[in-house]
């Protein structure tokens, strides 16, 4: 232990790496290799763990989509096939019945799902988008963001059936002058003046819906489409530290009741769990950083075992120099602890190196993927211990593989070491 | 390396006297080498005894060799066998540094007995850039800094000119004036004749051991 911090010991080890530079990179080049690798992997899926976290952070993780579809069983009288209609009703059941809904927001939309959308205009510029009906706690699940200045549909708005609307980034693109202020202004939706009240930052995920939507409230929704009590879906958030798929379950099952459905029918409610994915999707990035991890170690271990073997062959190469240190008085503890220690160095240096290497790397794609929402990849890192246990296992395993040539360099006699010429 | 053992020598005794200048001859095969091996602790004795300055020299391992050849032993060897690459002031403080001396008294040390070979200019050299009796100098000089007991020379002017012999002889002769004990495996006849001393082997036994009338080097 005590050479290790003696300087002397390092000056030995300086002037035999020094003397043989080429070889000293081409050894170094392996365990570099393995470790730029080994951080380049741990960071990326860092960063694409980050990048699906971000992808699901535009709505809450525990939210659940559930819609009507066909019967597929004959139940109390009715014949299978038959189409169920959700109701706004169903709202305050589901509140009483099912426990863990934090929030549920019945929707309906036109201009999606076959359906024609609404026609805008205003002035001399028109367009096509879908109309959404919604209720305030729309917001409050899927986290959109409005833009200042504006604000989403309040209770306010649905008691009233006020004429407001909440319209896209590409609506306001579209019908709006560059550097107009679209709040307060009038637009004609269908032949109705609707007066916009904020504009929402689209975010990709969440299944459907883009930047165009128009959002007004459910009231008017359906007064001008003339959908009476009639539901598309519900949009529900469950609490968060409640299982989802039991939530689910449960809402699909009080539906089930109060539409007169079979229990056992499957197909007459469709749902659709974020939660589960999110789970799902976090499983399989944990799975890809367990596998760059399992990747990166191994070429690292590839790196070092090319270490071991081209010590091995310098050994052989410095028989001679081994010799005349032996004659000189080295004990073979002393020899044994040069090369390991030659080992262990050129270990570590290479180490910092790649490490180094590999966040440069990380830097670079992270500053060409910040821009790109679209692509599942933000900040990615390298948790320290990740580092720090890299750099262990490299002094251990250079340690080790450093007995072998070093064992094999106190073995020649020196007297034999002398002898070859 | 083979594991056939050989017996090479066959029954040696002699003594060597502290500021003996011995020359060990014979032709190759003699065991004039493995002699000098075994006294160098390079080699093990099978049978016999050995003592080096009323110290016995026996279950040796490779440690306590070591450490015996560092304190006790110098060598010159016929192929200088100095480091390539270090410098011929590095090479000198090399047995200092296996015996834990503080860097800066290395290279005192060795400067100075680099000044008595008459090297000291050449200190920053590499041995690539030294002539042969330069190089072989560096090793005396590399051999002398631990003040040996015994300096052990195998051929030492094996490969070097008459003229650089004679040199590294007179060099030889003035270690032993100080007093300092020296034996040398040589199968040169007038390199014999320089020293005090001359024993002859064959075959592995003592033919001849004698008194000579130093002849100077120089």
């Amino acid at each position: 232990m005590k050479r290790i911090f003696d300087k002397d010991t390092w000056q030995e080890i300086f002037g035999s790496i020094q003397k043989n530079k080429v070889r000293t990179i081409i050894t170094m080049i392996g365990v570099l290799w393995g470790i730029f690798i080994y951080i380049a992997l741990a960071g990326s899926s860092k960063g694409l763990d980050n990048g699906f976290e971000r992808a699901f952070q535009s709505i809450a993780s525990n939210s659940i989509f559930v819609w009507a579809q066909y019967t597929s069983i004959p139940y109390g009288g009715y014949k299978s096939q038959r189409a169920i209609q959700l109701k706004l009703g169903d709202v305050e059941i589901l509140k009483k019945r099912v426990k863990g809904i934090k929030f549920i927001a019945p929707r309906n939309v036109r201009g999606i799902f076959g359906s024609s959308g609404g026609n805008i205009v205003r002035g001399n510029k028109t367009g096509t988008y879908a109309i959404y009906g919604e209720f305030p706690e729309y917001i409050k699940i899927a986290s959109s963001k409005i833009y200042d200045g504006g604000r989403f549909i309040n209770q306010t708005d649905i008691k009233n059936e006020r004429k407001v609307c909440v319209i896209g980034e590409r609506t306001q693109l579209e019908l709006f002058e560059e550097d107009e202020n679209p709040i307060g202004k009038f637009i004609s939706i269908n032949k109705i003046n609707f007066k916009v009240v904020g504009v929402h930052k689209f975010v990709q995920g969440g299944g459907f819906g883009d930047d165009g939507d128009i959002y007004i409230p459910f009231a008017t929704f359906r007064k001008i489409f003339n959908t009476g009590d009639d539901v598309g879906w519900f949009m529900i958030a469950a609490d968060e530290n409640i299982d989802g798929v039991k939530v689910e379950r449960d809402i699909k099952a009080t539906l089930k009741e109060i539409h007169t459905i079979d229990p056992n029918d499957e197909r007459a409610i469709g749902g659709f769990n974020l939660g589960e994915v999110f789970r799902k999707t976090m499983n399989f990035a944990n799975g890809l950083t367990f596998l760059s991890l399992i990747v990166g170690i191994a070429t690292i271990l590839a790196g070092v075992v090319g270490i071991g073997n081209i010590l091995l062959i310098s050994v052989k190469e410095r028989t001679k120099e081994i010799g005349i240190r032996r004659a000189l008085g080295a004990t073979p503890s002393e020899v044994r602890s040069q090369i390991i220690l030659e080992s262990v160095f050129l270990t570590v240096l290479a180490g910092i190196i790649g490490i180094i290497l590999g966040a440069l790397v990380l830097y670079g794609i992270n500053a060409a993927t910040v821009d790109m929402t679209d692509f599942p990849y933000t900040n990615p890192t390298v948790p320290i211990p990740y580092v720090l246990g890299a750099l262990a296992l490299m002094i251990i395993l250079g340690t080790l593989i450093g007995i072998i040539p070093a064992q094999k360099a106190v073995n020649v006699k020196p007297i034999d070491a002398l002898r070859e010429e | 390396m083979g594991s056939n053992s050989l017996h090479v020598l066959k029954g040696i005794n002699f003594n060597v006297n502290e500021g003996e200048l011995v020359a060990i001859m014979g032709s190759s095969g003699s065991g004039k080498s493995t002699l000098l091996n075994i006294l160098g602790m390079l080699d093990l004795l099978d049978k016999g005894t050995y003592d080096l300055d009323g110290v016995p020299i026996k279950d040796l391992d490779e440690t306590k060799a070591a450490n015996y050849r560092n304190k006790f032993l110098g060598f010159v060897f016929q192929s200088f066998n100095l480091i390539n690459y270090k410098t011929a002031l590095e090479n000198v403080t090399l047995p200092l540094y296996y015996q834990g001396v503080n860097r800066k008294v290395r290279e005192a040390k060795a400067l100075e007995y680099l000044d008595q070979v008459g090297l000291k200019e050449w200190a920053t050299h590499l041995p690539s850039e030294l002539s042969g009796g330069q190089k072989q100098r560096v090793a005396i000089a590399r051999a002398m800094i631990t003040q040996p007991k015994v300096l052990l020379a195998d051929e030492l002017t094996g490969a070097l000119d008459s003229k650089t012999s004679k040199e590294v002889m007179a060099l030889i002769q003035e270690i032993n004036k100080s007093g300092k004990t020296i034996l040398i495996v040589t199968h040169e006849e007038d390199i014999a004749k320089m020293c005090s001393r001359i024993v002859r082997l064959k075959d592995g036994v003592i033919m001849e051991d004698k008194r000579n009338k130093m002849v100077k080097a120089i």
